[in-house]
């Protein structure tokens, strides 16, 4: 029981990083109905931006909490500068080409990110020394942290801010009206220009703060990571039902749990034959199963033709 | 003056081309060395891999991420029936078949639960499936030892014509046949049946049903084209190119591991297809051959930084990357159809669609 | 085949471009120097592949400084083989870490006429690039390949210089056993080539030894989560984890392990006994163990001097396999001395009777070519730093082949 108890923390926090990332791409998808290939890698710049900037500012003998708040901001403002110019330079002149052009450049975009990072930060594994020693308790006999908590905490409250910022604001809107039809909502008066420069604006700056979680908790960085992370979020994102903020979140804990109990389970319940080296193959197999059998997902609309 | 078109002309032209390609290796064992002779037979695999894809990619519109894995399971099929690994030794022409069906079966296996998906979600899915087969090779090896896992399947049997093993140099009229100039004239065979296979291909029922799919599947369905079956014959076929291309690498190399076989290395072709032109068999042709030397002629790069500028600043390989990235990009905004655009398109009445570029790939 | 001068041509420019790129500090004064008393100086060629870009390009570059390092020495202390006087080459060559690209680079330096190769680092790239070298009749010394496999393809020009994964698996689980007295183990390895040999390797001699293997779990070579499988062996309470694979991963393991609260000792191969480890785990690296073939340098005759050269000529610590690289290039040169010629056909058959005491031990050559059981030590971090804890002399006494060579055939499969 102490086992699945700390079963689950763990996936709900691997989960919770998954649904970071995995809002990015849902509120591209939503907007644009293009996959954003390229956010694993801007949430691995963001990773490492706030790496780098943390080193430097723990270097300088700043106090903790200034230190995060600074590498938090550094990090989102690189991020969102990034995400604004791969929109305008890469997407925005193939937005109404052949569905395959974005998806290819988007693939062109993510290679040059990665070795971009390579040029900058090198292909070692960066490693960072721990900013704030994290509190330790326990709860239902797993062990938890601070950050952990921190993290989980984050991913909900970032999607409730979302959430309330689409459905009230002004600007959430308009997001709504040019996903529902850009033509249209462009004959409203929508600027659908800004708002889907401001989508990836605020897309790439949540990933930058997912960027900044993944480096806290594993205190490391490298330019290949945003890569799987970036597939699992997509993923984690097209069981939640893309395009949907909350299914996202949802999505994202439910595949981080899926993995934790898998690779946990998997070898006793199959007597050996599967083990913890298929890990990785269970959340294809999700996103696989997901598509075929439905493919709008758990919190999906039903009827719309995006796919 | 003989004009063009003519006959003789014609004949002239591939007289030539077909003495060139014969001469190739030895060309560029004088001009350029050995090794290039091997980088050669690598760039022919390769081409018949981009002409594979193009089959999927370039005539049927549907973006295949993971092409990669067909390749693979060519090369395990050949392996384990022609290796110690189960003291099996079958011959290569039971064995390069038997992989092309496999690899076939395969891409059936991938295309009927996708059908229904489109463009980019299709995309993924590929992209997982070719993941998913690697990570399968890699962890065959327990409980019970099929693909031997990491380590690999060495000591894979050559290419064995009777007594004439294409693994060992033989001298014939005074020249040199090494075995990378064995190689090389049994994949120019393969490369050479596979683009006219593919040509025919193109210009038949099966290849302009294919083009009306990618095109407009819903068209291409009220016109009676079976969609469904069109689409598994593409990634069939598709996958065919790519076992017989596994099997004649893990023959060439004498030993395959699955790290041989990684997303980027399907990304790599997918370049070669979008670069040389998607659709156009002699520009995919070309894609592969530039994409093949490119890196092999970056890697003077580094020791030329380091001579000027006394350190290496962009690694050759990062470089590499680098330049594929930003040439899938470029060509995607600045010339979608490719070096050789696909000619079908050029003479196609552009669709009255406002905004559609009528070069533009689908 | 008329063509031939340009090719040497080119050959000569590709060497000369390499020769320049290798570093400004090499040697090209030598053949001047040299050059108006003893007009009869030959030039023998010794390649070098390894990545040199890439994610490894570390360890490969620092396979490639060893080798260098090698060769600059021999050349200083001017050796005389046959009666003429040689003056060693460095042709360095990168292979990416990857199969294919290994065997374009190994018929490279063929072609170049290298009369031996040190090389490669990857076993995937050892093993397919040693039948071309046993085409082409060149010797190849693997300074760091450590699959069982390389050696056993039959071919008469494949040596290593480093334990295999048949020798330093079974030697880390007699340890284990013996030393640490440990009852239940769990396994955890990172799906590659060399994790994944060293940890079935592990787990058999355990098992066969009487222990009791209580978890046996896999991550991959990218992966930075271990919580899903820790967790599961928290479960099973064991008091040492193994690890086979490098130390990206068993950074982050060991200090999510502590974040468990898993209290076993750890326990992992070559690939995690780097400076890189202690700094990626920080203080939970406290008390980690790893072997390295080899003893301890400082402890042996010239590895002191060895790593002070290395240091004070790369401005680095030695990564891992430089030292390797260097004594696989006086290998060479004392197998060609005893031969009395650089011809590869001449020296090869002296390399199988090496007796040679290098910076990483004793060094002679099994009939397969693997190295004959040289001592390996285990290494623990104490207060931020790798000390030498044990070393472990080939058991058995009198013959020490005899006591390794059954457990190395019983490894592979």
């Amino acid at each position: 029981m102490e086992i699945f108890a700390q079963q689950i923390v763990n996936g709900l926090v691997l989960g919770s990083i998954y649904a970071l990332v995995a809002l990015g791409y849902t509120m591209v998808y939503g907007i644009l109905g293009l996959i954003n290939f390229a956010h694993g890698d801007i949430t691995m710049i963001g990773a490492l931006v706030s790496l780098t900037l943390l080193q430097l500012l723990a270097a300088a003998g700043l106090p903790a909490p200034v230190v995060l708040g600074l590498a938090a901001c550094g990090a989102m403002l690189v991020c969102a500068l990034l995400g604004l110019s791969i929109e305008r330079a890469a997407y925005r002149p193939l937005r109404r080409a052949p569905r395959l052009a974005p998806l290819i450049t988007a693939i062109g975009v993510s290679i040059l990110l990665q070795y971009s990072a390579a040029l900058i930060w090198g292909k070692q594994y960066i490693s960072l020394p721990p900013i704030i020693e994290p509190l330790r308790f326990t709860l239902f006999g797993a062990q938890l942290t601070s950050l952990q908590a921190v993290i989980f905490l984050l991913a909900c409250a970032i999607m409730a801010g979302l959430l309330w910022f689409i459905k009230a604001s002004r600007m959430g809107r308009a997001m709504r009206a040019t996903e529902q039809n850009p033509d249209v909502a462009g004959l409203m008066g929508v600027n659908t220009n800004t708002v889907i420069a401001f989508t990836f604006l605020l897309g790439s700056a949540i990933g930058a703060v997912a960027g900044l979680m993944v480096v806290l908790y594993y205190g490391i960085g490298h330019y290949f990571m945003g890569f799987m992370l970036g597939l699992k979020a997509f993923t984690a994102a097209v069981l939640g039902g893309i395009g949907n903020v909350a299914g996202a979140v949802l999505g994202g804990l439910l595949l981080g749990v899926i993995e934790s109990l898998a690779s946990g389970y998997i070898g006793d319940l199959t007597g050996g034959v599967l083990g913890s080296n298929y890990r990785d193959i269970f959340a294809f197999l999700v996103l696989v199963l997901v598509l075929v059998l439905k493919p709008s997902g758990l919190m999906g609309r039903s009827g719309g033709d995006r796919a | 003056m003989i004009a063009a078109g003519h006959p003789v002309l014609r004949w002239t032209t591939w007289l030539a081309v077909a003495l060139l390609l014969l001469a190739a290796p030895f060309l560029i064992e004088a001009v350029l060395g050995r090794a290039w002779v091997r980088i050669a037979d690598v760039a022919l695999l390769f081409i018949m891999l981009a002409l594979g894809l193009n089959i999927v990619v370039g005539f049927a519109g549907l973006l295949d991420l993971g092409y990669i894995a067909f390749f693979a399971v060519g090369a395990y099929s050949y392996a384990l029936l022609a290796s110690p690994q189960f003291a099996v030794h079958w011959p290569f022409y039971v064995l390069l078949p038997l992989g092309a069906a496999v690899a076939a079966v395969f891409g059936i296996l991938l295309g009927a639960p996708t059908l229904r998906l489109r463009g980019d979600y299709l995309a993924i899915v590929t992209l997982g499936f070719g993941e998913i087969i690697r990570i399968f090779l890699n962890n065959l090896n327990r409980p019970f030892n099929i693909t031997n896992g990491p380590q690999g399947i060495t000591l894979i049997d050559p290419l064995q014509f009777g007594g004439f093993s294409l693994a060992q140099s033989h001298t014939v009229a005074g020249l040199t046949f090494t075995p990378a100039h064995n190689y090389y004239f049994v994949f120019l065979a393969c490369v050479l049946l596979s683009i006219a296979v593919s040509l025919r291909l193109e210009d038949s029922r099966i290849g302009r049903a294919w083009v009306a799919i990618r095109d407009d599947e819903l068209a291409a369905s009220a016109m009676g084209i079976n969609t469904r079956n069109m689409k598994l014959l593409a990634f069939a076929m598709g996958a065919t190119f790519g076992g017989v291309a596994g099997g004649l690498f893990a023959s060439f190399q004498g030993f395959i591991s699955p790290e041989s076989f990684h997303l980027i290395d399907s990304i790599m072709v997918l370049c070669m297809v979008v670069l040389g032109g998607m659709g156009n068999v002699y520009g995919v042709a070309l894609g592969a051959v530039l994409l093949t030397a490119l890196p092999e002629a970056l890697r003077y790069v580094g020791p030329l930084q380091q001579r000027w500028f006394g350190e290496i600043f962009v690694d050759p390989s990062d470089l590499r990357m680098l330049l594929f990235g930003l040439a899938l990009v470029l060509m995607m905004l600045f010339r979608p159809s490719g070096i050789l655009p696909a000619r079908r398109r050029a003479v196609r009445p552009s669709p009255a669609g406002a905004g559609r570029k009528p070069h533009a790939a689908g | 085949m008329q063509m031939h001068k340009p090719r040497h041509a080119f050959t000569a420019l590709l060497a000369a471009a390499l020769i320049a790129g290798c570093g400004q500090e090499a040697p090209p004064p030598a053949p001047k120097a040299d050059a108006p008393q003893t007009p009869e100086v030959v030039t023998v060629k010794i390649g070098s592949a390894s990545p040199l870009t890439g994610p490894q390009a570390h360890i490969g570059i620092d396979i490639r400084n060893g080798v260098q390092l090698g060769i600059e020495d021999l050349n200083a202390k001017g050796i005389e083989i046959g009666g003429r006087k040689v003056r060693f080459e460095l042709v360095a060559e990168d292979d990416e870490a990857n199969p294919t690209k290994a065997t374009t680079v190994a018929q490279k330096l063929v072609d170049t006429k290298v009369a031996a190769v040190v090389g490669h680092f990857n076993s995937g790239a050892s093993i397919p690039a040693s039948k071309i070298y046993a085409d082409a009749g060149v010797p190849q010394i693997s300074p760091a390949s450590t699959n069982p496999d390389y050696t056993l393809k039959g071919f008469s020009t494949t040596f290593r210089v480093v334990a295999h994964d048949g020798q330093q698996g079974p030697t880390l689980a007699r340890f284990a056993l013996n030393t640490l007295k440990s009852k239940n183990i769990a396994v955890i390895d990172d799906s590659t080539a060399y994790g994944q040999g060293l940890a079935d390797n592990f787990e058999a001699t355990v098992k066969s030894l009487g222990g009791k293997i209580v978890a046996r779990e896999h991550t991959t070579d990218k992966d930075t989560d271990f919580k899903a499988i820790l967790t599961k062996i928290k479960g099973r309470k064991p008091d040492l984890i193994m690890f086979g694979g490098i130390d990206p991963q068993a950074g982050p393991m060991i200090k999510q392990m502590k974040d468990l609260g898993i209290n076993a000792g750890f326990i992992g191969g070559d690939g995690m006994q780097t400076p890189n480890f202690i700094k990626l785990a920080g203080d939970a690296a406290e008390g980690a163990m790893a072997s390295i073939p080899g003893l301890p340098k400082d402890q042996m005759p010239g590895g002191k001097a060895f790593l002070e050269k290395y240091k004070a000529k790369f401005n680095q610590e030695v990564e891992l396999f430089a030292p390797m690289g260097y004594d696989a290039v006086f290998v060479f040169a004392e197998a060609m001395k005893r031969a009395g010629s650089t011809e590869p056909a001449k020296f090869l058959p002296e390399i199988g009777k090496t007796d040679y005491q290098g910076v990483i031990g004793p060094i002679a050559f099994d009939g397969k070519g693997d190295l004959r059981s040289a001592p390996i030590t285990i290494y623990v971090v104490k207060g931020g730093r790798w000390e030498p804890l044990e070393i472990i002399k080939p058991d058995g006494g009198g013959e020490p082949a005899g006591a390794e060579t059954p457990a190395a055939d019983q490894a592979p499969k």
